[in-house]
Parts: structure tokens; C-alpha cells; sequence
């Protein structure tokens, strides 16, 4: 006998509140949508877990809240963007991500077209990141509850020995890498905001960097002194961040610091500085001066480090300033972003 | 960046810089205020002070809409927004000028009031004719370079017969503000004024042309260049300002002849003074009661005006006595001579107009300058 008498309607029909209830409905949109986007066999147990052996050595875990609007952009949707930058918090400890958990939280009436579309997008953005979503959960609330859909992901991941990354690590004279054009991600959400709508062949950078990572950490080893993410509030942010947390100050040369003539452009229009706009698939790595050179050329040779960079170096301020020199002949600060550029942009 | 990158140029750049050094006479002063928030912008972004001579000092003036918008005025919006019926559209850089007791427009909106960031004045109208049921207020706010487009809207409303649709008017003018710097009975309490020149609007004079700043110049012996926000702009409008200090000379200069004539857009004027007149007097955050200084809707237009529509009371707020605003605004004083600065008052929590928005002087220098007093302290 057939589990379901009918099967979901994909093209036509909607999450309804039967959906998130328990019940035949909640099953039925999980095994027909979700284990077949995700499909691995873990989730195919059909347990309220899944149990994985681990490897000997330390391991890593982070979670992260996916808010984004609008759901589909140029360069991804929500459900990419959900496992890029969960696996991407795991890959700045230089680590291995493996696992991924996937909690949705969905409004009653959004359409199983658009749902198949992310969660697919999810599946094969896992599969080229070589990572299994082995465990989820879905609730459904009511209309106007949710904006359409949010996701949460948690992952775990194992550090290769010997590797710990950390900002206080970093020392006067270690250079900064960037790898590649900052703010593509900002730009692109941008460029599709109901309000702020503009034509742009910007597409956002949402990737996943543990390959990238995995390079990088060949070349340079215990060399490099931390990485991160320069997610929300851009890589001013980040680098602010890291300067207080190591106890230094930052000296940046803005002629180095790679900006698509696009995002210059919208940035330029808007009264934006590129350096406080979102990124989703790049890195800031803090490296020791030996392995620099090494780490950089790793960088360049990988698909997502082609323009990757040296922009700076790490010096002794106790005011913990990230200065730069303008590529006009000036000096200034690179500050915080105060306030808020642009909600939910991840 | 085509049409940009030209008025960024490094190497014109020093070698305006090694004019400016050479023309500068090393035994005066040259304090020269920028209005603009533009302007002051420009400086910090660019580090443009690194590239001047110890002597020539850069005074940054009131020119951020935003920054001089006092607290009261806040605070009716405040109020009109927590009305059910209203739906207030705002520039998004308002949402965080603080009222008094801490309010915000951000606040208000987290506690229910339907406001909605907007663009341009046209998602206002966008919204107005969505919501047929609401009434739609429009926060206008801005110099003269902004006037028109919500001159434009009330037109549009007009003609598309929205019963809905009104504006919460609060327009300032460049040249009266300008004027009060030098000129206000504050300036007695807080010393003498000490400006050499100024750098003027370059948005602003598209619009109003160069023949405003006329009768200033003669008035006050001061020299006016109206200078374009690109720092070669600056660059050539400080060196023009070097001139005529050196020469004894108070004129308007127009640096920025690729957008700015004379007389300014007679269009855009027209529009203005077809819908607009001028307030008796109008509050500036950090410089008080400034007379002729705002606009408000004509009679004829009353309809339109949310402070008649819905009998909107004036509100006064004080500002913090402890605030140095009005002397910083001035130039008399430096941001780091506030007790305020950087300690209760910061970007995040701003407290007076100089720190509202990036562009006011004490969020510029906290954002860009301080670590030149970091150094300053060091050398010396």
C-alpha cells in the first residue's frame, strides 16, 4: 500500500497549517520534499536523530538564523545562503565541516514550487561543499508570522591537528588576505528590494569556503593566525572586531582592496562604503609574514580566491584602530558601521 | 568609475596639495568652514586634512539636514506616526535622530507606528495610492536641493487627486544659516567667530545658483567658493580660498562651473516658490532660532500641509546645556573639547545635531579623525 493516496502537488499547491501539525500532511512534506532535496542516508532512517561516528582530534560547531529578503536573489536564495554561511563559520576555524542540522520555520500559504526550489538549492549547495544535512524540523505558523520562510542551520566540523585558529594569535607585522571583491552580496539584495529596485549584473558571492580553506591551510599551516567571515557589516566590521579582540591595530592600503567597478557604482549612488557592505562568500585571513606569499599564491590558484589580496598589515596601537591609506594620498579611520545599512540582508 | 575617478586623481591631487603648501603663508591662519555635509564627507572619506598645510584648518558647518533637525521636530513626528489612521514615510537616515527622552523614529516604529523607510518621494506616493484608507504624511526634510522633488510630489499628488496624501514640511535654506553663524546673538557667549572663508554648497547652488552668497560676501568680508563634493574639487576650492585670503579678496568663486551658473535652475525655483514660503523663524539643532531659515506649504496648498491637516503642535525641546554643538558649529570649538564627545555622546547614541549623521562634524571626527589626535598626543 502507498504511504500517501495522493502525492503533493509541487506545482500548484501551499504550506498549510496541517502541514507543521504532526500529523500524515507533516510527513508527507517532509519525505516528498525534503529527504528527496537532501536525500542521504542518515535522514532516510527516519529517526528524530541521526548518529554519525567522529574522528579523533577536536571538533567545531556554530548555528546561524537565515532572515533574508527577498528569498530569491541574483546568485542564490535563502536555502544556498543557509548552508554557505553556516559551513563557512565552521571552515574559518580551518576546519572540516561535516554535518549540517536544517530547522524551518514556514508561513501557511507559501507555495511547495518555491520550497522545492530552496530546499533543493540547499541539497546541491551540501553536496558541492561535501556536507550532509542530517537532521531538520518543520513548523508551520500563520500567515503575516514568518515572512515566507525562515531557516536555521547548525553544523559540526573537525580541525585538522595542530590548527587553532584564533585572534589572538595575531602579531605586529602579520598581513592581512582578503580573498576577493567585497560587497557583491549587499549590492545584489540590494538591487532587488521592492523600494530601492535597480538594474545591476551584481550577483551575490554566496559560496561555501572550506575548499578555499582547506588550500589555504595546506599552504600556510599554523602560519595563518585567523580567519573569518566578513559577513554583516562588511569587512570594516570583521577587521574592527579582530584589532580588539587581538589587542593591535590595522593599517590597510585602500588601492589594494579588491571592489567590483558595479559595486563601487551602487555604493557610489547610494552613499555606501564597500567596506561596510555584506559579503557571503569571502574570507579575511590574518597570516604570519613568512607564509604570506605562500598563502596568497594558494589563494589565487583556487576558483573562489582569484582576486584575492594583500591589503594591509597588523601593527602595534593600543587604540585598536583600523587606519587606511586612501588611494587618493589621505589617511583615514575605517570605522564600525554605526546603525543599521540594510536589515536583513542574511 | 567613469566621470568619478577623474576628480580623484592622486597625482593632480598633490600636486594641488604642493600649491596649497606653497602659496600658504606660514605665519597666519586660514580657517575655512565647509557647510556641506558633503563636503565634510568628502574630507574624512578622502583624508583630505592629511594633504594640507598644519595651518590651513577645515571648520565642518551645519550643512547635514539631518544633523540640524532639533528634537521637537522629532517629536511631532513622533506623535503624528503613533496615530492609528497615519502611515509616515521617512528618509531612512532620520530614523535614528533622536527625540527628546531618548525617542526615535526606530523606537516608535518598534513599538508599532506604521513607518515606512523610503527612497524618493515617489515610493511616498506609491504608498499613498496602495493604502487608500491611510493617511500618508511624507517627513520632507533637506536644504534646497531637496525642496523640488517634494514640490514635485504635491504637484503629482494634485494632479492624481489624492485625497491621503500630505507633507510634514520641514525645509531649511542654505544662505540664512550661513549668515546666523556669523551673526547670532549666541555668538557673544561663545567668542568670536574666527572664519576666514567658505567652502559653499554644491548641490545646493545648482539649484540657487551663486548670486545668494553675494550680498553674505560683501556683508561679512568673507570669501565664498562654491566648490563640487569630489576631492580635487575641494583641493582647487581651498586653493581659491588661499587666494583670496592672501589677496585681500572677498568674492564668490565658482570652482564648480560644470553644474553651477549664476542664477541657479529657474525651474526648480519656480516649483518652490509656487508652493513654498518662508517661516518667520525656523529651530536648527545647534544653532537655535534662525530667522527666514525654513519653509513651510502656502495657504493655497494648506491641504497638503500635515501640520494643518492634522493640527500638529509645535514642540520645543532644549538642547543639552552640556552640548557644544553651537560652538563647535561655529568653529570656535573643536569636537574634542565637548565633555559630551565620545563619552555619553558617540554615533550610537548621539545627543547633539554634530554627531546625528556621518556627515556632522563630531560623528566625522569620531569616525575618521580621532586617530590624528591619537598621533598628535604621541608626537607631542
Amino acid at each position: 500500500m502507498k504511504a500517501y493516496q495522493r502525492k503533493l502537488d509541487i506545482k500548484n499547491g501551499c504550506v498549510d497549517l496541517s502541514h507543521g501539525s504532526g500529523g500524515r500532511a507533516m510527513a508527507q512534506l517532509i519525505s516528498g520534499l525534503f529527504h528527496e532535496a537532501f536525500g542521504n542516508e542518515w535522514l532516510a532512517r527516519g529517526n528524530d536523530q541521526s548518529a554519525f561516528d567522529v574522528g579523533a582530534g577536536r571538533m567545531v560547531m556554530t548555528t546561524d538564523g537565515y532572515v533574508v529578503s527577498p528569498l530569491f536573489f541574483p546568485g542564490g536564495n535563502i536555502g544556498s545562503l543557509a548552508v554557505h554561511g553556516t559551513v563557512n563559520d565552521i571552515a574559518m576555524a580551518g576546519a572540516k565541516p561535516l554535518y549540517l542540522s536544517a530547522s524551518f520555520i514556514i508561513e501557511e500559504g507559501f507555495r511547495f514550487a518555491d520550497l522545492k526550489l530552496i530546499a533543493d538549492s540547499m541539497g546541491e549547495a551540501a553536496r558541492a561543499a561535501g556536507v550532509h544535512i542530517i537532521t531538520g524540523d518543520t513548523k508551520v505558523v500563520e500567515r503575516g508570522k514568518a515572512d515566507g520562510l525562515f531557516i536555521s542551520t547548525s553544523a559540526v566540523g573537525v580541525v585538522p591537528d595542530g590548527l587553532d585558529l584564533s585572534a589572538e594569535n595575531a602579531r605586529v607585522g602579520d598581513r592581512v588576505l582578503i580573498s576577493g571583491t567585497l560587497g557583491d552580496h549587499g549590492v545584489a539584495i540590494m538591487s532587488k528590494r521592492q523600494n530601492l529596485a535597480f538594474d545591476t549584473e551584481i550577483v551575490s558571492d554566496s559560496a561555501a569556503l572550506n575548499g578555499l580553506v582547506a588550500s589555504m591551510v595546506e599552504a600556510g599551516g599554523a602560519g595563518i593566525r585567523l580567519m573569518r567571515d566578513p559577513t554583516r557589516g562588511g569587512l570594516a566590521a570583521t577587521l574592527n572586531e579582530i584589532a580588539q579582540q587581538s589587542n593591535l591595530g590595522f593599517h590597510l592600503q585602500e588601492e589594494e582592496i579588491p571592489v567590483k567597478p558595479g559595486v563601487a557604482a551602487v555604493c557610489e549612488l547610494l552613499g555606501l562604503d564597500p567596506l561596510h557592505v555584506a559579503n557571503e562568500g569571502k574570507l579575511v585571513a590574518i597570516v604570519a609574514p613568512e607564509v604570506a606569499d605562500a598563502v596568497l599564491a594558494a589563494m589565487r590558484q583556487h576558483p573562489l580566491g582569484r582576486d584575492a589580496a594583500d591589503i594591509g598589515e597588523a601593527v602595534a596601537d593600543d587604540h585598536h584602530f583600523v587606519q587606511m591609506a586612501t588611494s587618493f594620498g589621505g589617511g583615514r579611520i575605517v570605522d564600525w558601521l554605526s546603525g543599521e545599512q540594510l536589515p536583513r540582508i542574511c | 568609475m567613469k566621470y568619478a575617478d577623474e576628480y580623484r586623481d592622486k597625482e593632480i591631487a598633490l600636486g594641488l596639495a604642493k600649491t596649497i603648501r606653497a602659496e600658504t603663508d606660514p605665519k597666519r591662519p586660514y580657517r575655512f568652514m565647509e557647510f556641506c555635509g558633503g563636503h565634510t564627507h568628502a574630507i574624512s572619506r578622502y583624508g583630505l586634512e592629511d594633504m594640507l598645510p598644519n595651518n590651513v584648518r577645515m571648520i565642518h558647518g551645519p550643512g547635514c539636514p539631518v544633523c540640524v533637525l532639533p528634537a521637537g521636530r522629532i517629536d511631532m513626528a513622533i506623535r503624528l506616526a503613533e496615530r492609528s489612521e497615519i502611515i509616515l514615510c521617512v528618509y531612512g537616515d532620520l530614523m535614528r535622530v533622536p527625540g527628546s527622552q531618548g525617542a526615535s523614529l526606530l523606537k516608535a516604529k518598534a513599538r508599532g507606528a506604521d513607518i515606512r523607510m523610503v527612497y524618493s518621494t515617489i515610493d511616498a506616493i506609491r504608498i499613498a495610492e496602495e493604502n487608500p484608507e491611510r493617511e500618508i504624511v511624507f517627513f520632507a526634510i533637506g536644504f534646497e536641493t531637496t525642496t523640488p522633488p517634494t514640490a514635485v510630489m504635491i504637484r503629482l499628488a494634485e494632479k492624481k487627486r489624492l485625497e491621503n496624501f500630505s507633507v510634514f514640511c520641514n525645509h531649511v535654506l542654505t544662505p540664512p544659516a550661513m549668515q546666523n553663524i556669523l551673526e547670532s546673538p549666541d555668538i557673544r557667549s561663545i567668542g568670536r567667530v574666527e572664519i576666514d572663508g567658505f567652502v559653499g554648497p554644491a548641490h545646493v547652488s545648482t539649484i540657487i545658483g551663486t548670486a545668494p552668497y553675494e550680498f553674505f560676501a560683501e556683508e561679512f568680508g568673507k570669501p565664498v567658493v562654491i566648490s563640487g563634493f569630489e576631492p580635487l574639487d575641494m583641493m582647487q576650492a581651498i586653493l581659491m580660498l588661499v587666494r583670496q585670503v592672501n589677496e585681500n579678496r572677498h568674492e564668490v568663486e565658482n570652482q564648480y562651473s560644470r553644474a553651477v551658473t549664476r542664477d541657479g535652475n529657474l525651474r526648480a525655483k519656480e516649483e518652490v516658490s509656487d508652493i513654498f514660503e518662508l517661516r518667520d523663524q525656523f529651530e536648527w539643532r545647534g544653532l537655535g532660532q534662525v530667522p527666514y531659515s525654513g519653509l513651510k506649504l502656502k495657504r493655497s496648498y494648506a491641504k497638503y500641509d500635515a501640520e494643518v491637516r492634522f493640527g500638529m503642535n509645535e514642540v520645543r525641546v532644549d538642547d543639552n546645556p552640556a552640548c557644544e554643538c553651537g560652538a563647535i558649529l561655529r568653529g570656535v570649538k573643536k569636537p574634542v573639547d565637548c565633555k559630551l564627545f565620545g563619552t555619553v555622546c558617540t554615533p550610537e547614541t548621539p545627543m547633539g545635531s554634530c554627531m546625528v549623521s556621518s556627515e556632522g562634524a563630531c560623528a566625522a571626527h569620531w569616525t575618521y579623525g580621532r586617530f590624528r589626535d591619537h598621533q598628535q598626543r604621541r608626537a607631542s
